[in-house]
């Protein structure tokens, strides 16, 4: 996330004064003010986590008045990508901002490592077992695997847990049930 | 891939279908990209398109939501390599021209893609053929010369080791399982066998991508997949199939009688409604 560049938008408010008769006001919008207003756009899937907790906004630049927003999916199908595209647009419009422009990267490719701690919290309030350290798993002849510490209940803590399925309601999660509580799962997957 | 996203799928003028000859404007390494990307976008949209017809038909629920995220990563790969190719050549066609606008004759996937799924085991069998395939190909592909290329396979070898995983974990399962598992297991395989030397078959077009760095000879991506199959065959308890007979020329348009089934069902819609989306 690199720092928005200086400069100040200048951006046009509508509303309606007293009387109800519509004015456009004239304001300067800081670059920390239209970085806040994105990062705080919900992923629409896990609504909870907010882009920036997710560590899918990559940039937010501002060039005079082009404000340029650059996220990175998470799966390359990730069906949310386009919803949070038109989010982003929105809330830069309600700000006042004219034709803000939102760019999709693949590269260096999104890992559940840029997921903020602050993010791996709220998924266990939300009920969902946060991802462990992503392991680059090379190609290999198949032979012993790695095993991870076993998961925690999200919603008793107990780690008596094991995986029901590799895929769960969505790409980045895995369906879990606990064997103390019978509670089943989601557990995002480390990427 | 008709949906509303404003840069994909908006296209209001009707394409006509035509052969993916390389525009005569585009740069002869453009060309070759824009016809290496467009095979591997094939063989994943293809695969998108059989694994997909698994939702609702699964052994069991959980597999339902298994193979379907497993289409959807496999169909995310399909359009950013198709968007690419179709940038690349110049003609300026869009990923939805391309899944939709062309006939059998133009489609370069290889045949193991389109062949019917009718059981199971021969899908899990499928599936680690492919996946194992997918997996040594964008290892290697993410240090491509080509900058997209890479950035493409570096995300999907994440995605495709996690198929690959899944489909290892059911054959061992089918394989050691029951004997009507096993016979189905290795059934599957036994079908799967003569296609899959097409995954692994040079020519002009993979000899020059990879002269150039751009692409990779799938001849070398070989012993990396024998070593991974061959080594999960054998612990699941069964067979790799003795054959001799091998079937090619997906990858210059000849294909099953299968290929236009599935066409028929994926481009209906776009092409009673040219232009459609929502």
């Amino acid at each position: 996330m690199s720092a928005p560049n200086s400069g100040r938008v200048g951006t046009i408010r509508h509303s309606r004064d007293d009387a109800g008769q519509p004015v456009s006001r004239r304001t300067v919008i800081e670059p920390e003010e239209i970085r806040r207003l994105v990062a705080q756009v919900y992923d629409p899937e896990i609504p909870v986590l907010t882009i920036d907790d997710l560590g899918i906004l990559r940039d937010v630049s501002v060039d005079g008045e082009t404000v340029s927003v650059t996220i990175t999916p998470t799966y390359s199908g990730c069906p949310a990508l386009d919803t949070i595209a038109t989010d982003i647009k929105r809330v830069l419009h309600e700000a006042g901002i004219r034709r803000p422009q939102v760019r999709t990267v693949l590269a260096p490719a999104w890992t559940t490592d840029w997921m903020s701690d602050d993010g791996k919290r709220k998924l266990i309030d939300f009920g969902i077992a946060p991802p462990g350290p992503a392991v680059n798993r090379r190609s290999a002849v198949p032979g012993p695997v790695p095993l991870a510490l076993s998961l925690r209940c999200p919603q008793c803590g107990s780690p008596r847990t094991r995986e029901l399925s590799r895929f769960g309601s969505t790409a980045c999660k895995s369906l879990w049930v606990c064997d103390e509580c019978w509670e089943p799962f989601d557990h995002f997957k480390a990427l | 891939m008709v949906r509303g996203s404003s840069d994909v799928g908006g296209a209001s003028e009707p394409v006509a279908s035509e052969p993916v000859a390389p525009e005569p404007g585009a740069t002869a390494d453009a060309r070759l990209v824009a016809t290496y990307a467009l095979r591997l976008g094939d063989d994943a949209l293809i695969s998108a398109q059989r694994m997909g017809e698994w939702i609702a038909a699964s052994p069991q629920l959980e597999e339902d939501v298994a193979l379907g995220n497993i289409a959807l990563d496999l169909l995310g790969q399909a359009r950013t390599l198709l968007s690419y190719a179709g940038a690349a050549d110049g003609a300026g066609r869009t990923e939805d021209d391309l899944a939709y606008q062309r006939d059998e004759r133009d489609f370069v996937n290889v045949q193991l893609c389109e062949l019917p799924n009718r059981d199971f085991g021969f899908t899990m069998a499928r599936l680690l053929v492919f996946a194992t395939y997918q997996c040594e190909l964008y290892d290697r592909l993410a240090g491509s010369a080509d900058e997209t290329l890479a950035a493409i396979a570096a995300k999907a070898v994440k995605e495709v080791r996690y198929h690959r995983d899944h489909a290892t974990q059911w054959l061992l399962r089918l394989g050691d399982g029951t004997d009507e598992s096993h016979a189905r297991a290795q059934a599957g395989l036994d079908r799967l066998w003569p296609y899959v030397p097409e995954l692994f078959a040079s020519d002009e077009l993979t000899d020059q991508v990879d002269r150039a760095g751009i692409g990779i000879d799938p001849a070398a991506l070989r012993p990396g997949f024998d070593a991974y199959v061959e080594a999960t065959i054998a612990q699941a308890t069964l067979d790799i199939p003795q054959t001799r007979v091998r079937h090619t020329g997906g990858r210059s348009g000849i294909h099953t009688e299968h290929l236009g089934y599935i066409l028929a069902e994926m481009q209906y819609l776009a092409r009673a409604h040219p232009g459609a989306h929502w």
